[in-house]
């Protein structure tokens, strides 16, 4: 067990009030424990935590390209393998740099089966370039790649599923998380980290700044995507479903209306089609899952 | 003691005695055999390294990063498409100092593709931050790597280097080669020492984000590093010549310069046949000579405008081509930036493009051109196919 206790991300750092992305970054050391590599990518979280010459990390940690950090921890998984070392090695990544940019690295340090967890921390944008879609855009998400406009209604499609395209690679472990529930972030990364192979975990990290949110309500937004299914917190070992969090599901309206990014939704007019759409991939999201508590008659 | 080997193979034997812990490769014509070779090595037991099989030469050099940040001795080899493909971690490793070692198997650039030599991969990414060194044959290219080694991971230096040669001219040729044995070698390279490492008992963080009040000296810094280079090579090349009996303390090496009016300037395999050909033109009372470049960066510009003082003109043999350039090849306007104010003319000669064959009759056509003030330009154009 890990000592939970110890701050390893230190304060001072130079994220928005209320950053989902900085709260992972706490939690995620937390879990990982003092024995650990980190290897980051371009974006928001390297910004921020590492203006030279100030850091925030209290670990090793290390930062190339926005692409190239599964590669990087290959690299470094297999010195520390020869020189007989026992650190972990772990990426913390956006989801531009894990969904997109970075596909080609990751599928090759998953199928080769390097020791390492990926984490992901999704804020479901480019966030540090200025809100630009990604592969983890939700639909009808408005930014300023996909703004909404006349014609538009936002993101045109839906939320890659990498999770399973990394489970495919053959993956020993992979997870869901979500700063909402710390404790079971903490939890899912110790036993990643523990896992030996390579292990996935993305973890839901709301963006005060791209989704257009009071940074006072970060945690909420998180638990409000998980009451409505639209995000799932889930585990795979093997690739098999083990365990998915449980919820009395409600609408995905309320989640919807708090957040600016999906405003056009609702003002001027509603666009009853375009919520039902997103109902629908909650709804999918539940039957996949089997998350829906069902009442005994 | 000579041994017939290929050139790959015996860079592969160079590598193996330098003990690197990590190798990560891909494989592109003509350097695919060096790769195999090693590969074979680990599988015999005969290399005690990771070997990591990447899905691209852009992973393969982002392993080797991550690697040498961990404390590792690492090395990587790659060709033409592949270093491109890895350009933007080639700029980063220089960035963040690590010392790593990749051998370039010259080859061309597509499109349109061509797997044969020139030398505008590695010529490509000389503002990169890594050294380049240009072997002329089988026995001075493998030498190279174990200078290159010891020079880099100097705490002065830390500096990742190229160790150029051409493809399937020099990768796929049989020569005469003495491998040094592993005792020298242990002595002359011994254990890579990090400057810093990523290690949990001593956390530090590397390749932080800079603003503009710290990027310009990280840049200065790289640059005061490839300069002492200069010096931390030739110390090396000196001390290999004192073990092992062949010397590398130079930078650029004259042939038959003595009385030269026209010298050539190139780099690489291509020397052989100018040396060849110097040597009928002097037969024939043509007084020309060669300055061969062995250290392309830092460019060894002192040494050049002293090899090349007292000759009428200079002729450049480009295997590249800075397209758009007034004297279209990349290495000419050092050179004349070398003599300036000597009023000797300096004339890029761009050749041997995609592995066109350069002649001793090319070679002595350049010479004269040269002589008549004439250059910067495609030598020896199909004007059938155009
Ligand atoms: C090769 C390359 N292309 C583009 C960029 C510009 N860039 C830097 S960070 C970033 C987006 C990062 O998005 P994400 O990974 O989601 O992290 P976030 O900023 O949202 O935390 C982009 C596009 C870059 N640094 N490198
Ligand atoms: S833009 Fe979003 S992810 Fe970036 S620092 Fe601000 S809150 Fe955090
Ligand atoms: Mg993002």
């Amino acid at each position: 067990m890990v000592d939970k206790s110890l701050e390893l991300f230190d304060c001072g750092h130079r994220a928005c009030g209320g950053c989902g992305p900085a709260l992972a970054a706490k939690l995620i050391l937390k879990g990982a424990g003092e024995d650990t590599i980190i290897v980051a990518s371009t974006g928001c979280m390297e910004v921020f935590s590492t203006p030279y010459p100030e850091t925030a990390w209290k670990v090793p940690w290390i930062h190339s390209l926005f692409e190239n950090a599964a590669a990087v921890a290959s690299g470094i998984e297999a010195s520390l393998k020869h020189n007989n070392r026992t650190e972990k090695v772990v990426c913390v990544c956006g989801d531009g740099a894990t969904f997109d940019i970075g596909m080609l690295c990751i599928s090759g340090a998953f199928e080769r089966g390097h020791d390492i967890t990926y984490i992901c921390y999704d804020n479901e944008a480019y966030m540090n370039t200025g809100i630009q879609r990604s592969g983890a855009t939700p639909y009808d998400a408005s930014t300023t790649t996909t703004p909404a406009g006349k014609l538009s209604t936002g993101n045109t499609r839906p939320k890659k599923d990498l999770p399973q395209i990394l489970a495919s690679h053959g993956a020993s472990y992979v997870a869901t998380a979500s700063v909402a529930y710390p404790m079971d972030l903490m939890k899912k990364v110790e036993k990643a980290v523990n896992t030996p192979g390579s292990c996935y975990i993305q973890i839901h990290a709301p963006c005060s700044t791209g989704w257009g949110f009071e940074g006072g309500k970060t945690i909420e937004m998180g638990k409000m995507a998980i009451e409505c299914g639209l995000w799932v917190n889930y585990e795979l070992e093997n690739g098999r479903l083990v365990k998915a969090k449980k919820v009395q599901r409600v609408p995905v309206e309320d989640y919807l209306k708090a957040q600016k990014r999906f405003r056009h939704l609702f003002k001027p007019a509603p666009l009853t089609d375009e919520i039902a759409k997103i109902q629908a991939i909650a709804d999918a999201n539940a039957e996949k899952y089997g998350i829906d508590i069902k009442l005994k008659e | 003691m000579l041994q017939i080997m290929e050139g790959s193979h015996a860079i592969a034997e160079a590598v193996r005695l330098c003990r690197p812990e990590v190798v990560s490769a891909y494989p592109i014509t003509p350097q695919t055999h060096i790769v195999e070779r090693l590969a074979e090595m680990v599988a015999d037991g005969d290399l005690n390294a990771e070997y990591i099989c990447v899905e691209s030469e852009f992973s393969a050099l982002s392993a080797c990063l991550g690697a040498s940040a961990a404390g590792s001795r690492v090395y990587s080899a790659t060709s033409s498409q592949g270093l491109i493909l890895m350009a933007e971690v080639v700029f980063n490793v220089a960035g963040m100092r690590q010392p790593i070692i990749m051998s370039i198997a010259n080859r061309a650039l597509g499109a349109p593709l061509s797997i044969w030599n020139d030398q505008q991969d590695s010529i490509a990414l000389r503002d990169s931050g890594w050294f380049q060194l240009y072997g002329e044959d089988v026995q001075e290219m493998t030498d190279q790597h174990f200078i290159a080694y010891k020079a880099a991971e100097r705490h002065d230096i830390l500096l990742p280097g190229f160790v150029c040669f051409d493809g399937f001219i020099l990768s796929h040729t049989y020569e005469p080669v003495d491998i040094p044995n592993q005792e020298d070698i242990d002595a002359y390279l011994p254990k890579y020492v990090p400057y810093n490492m990523l290690d949990a008992k001593d956390p530090i963080s590397m390749g932080m984000y800079a603003t503009p009040e710290y990027y310009h000296e990280f840049r200065y810094e790289i640059d005061q590093a490839m300069m002492r280079s200069a010096a931390a090579l030739s110390e090396a090349g000196k001390e290999f010549g004192e073990i092992f009996g062949r010397d590398y303390s130079e930078h650029v090496v004259p042939y038959r310069m003595d009385d030269a009016d026209v010298a050539f300037v190139a780099m690489g395999s291509i020397c052989g046949t100018i040396k060849d050909a110097i040597d009928e033109m002097r037969t024939d009372g043509i007084k020309v000579g060669l300055v061969k470049i062995r250290t392309y960066r830092p460019f060894p510009e002192k040494e050049i405008a002293k090899a090349l003082g007292g000759v009428s003109a200079v002729a450049v043999l480009e295997k590249n081509v800075s397209i758009g350039s007034a004297m279209k090849g990349a290495v000419g306007p050092e050179i004349l930036h070398a003599l300036n104010g000597t009023g000797i003319g300096v004339y890029s000669y761009v050749a041997g493009l995609g592995g066109r064959d350069i002649r001793k009759k090319d070679i002595r056509a350049m010479a004269d051109l040269a002589a008549q003030g004439k250059g910067n330009m495609f030598y020896g154009l199909r004007e059938e196919v155009l």
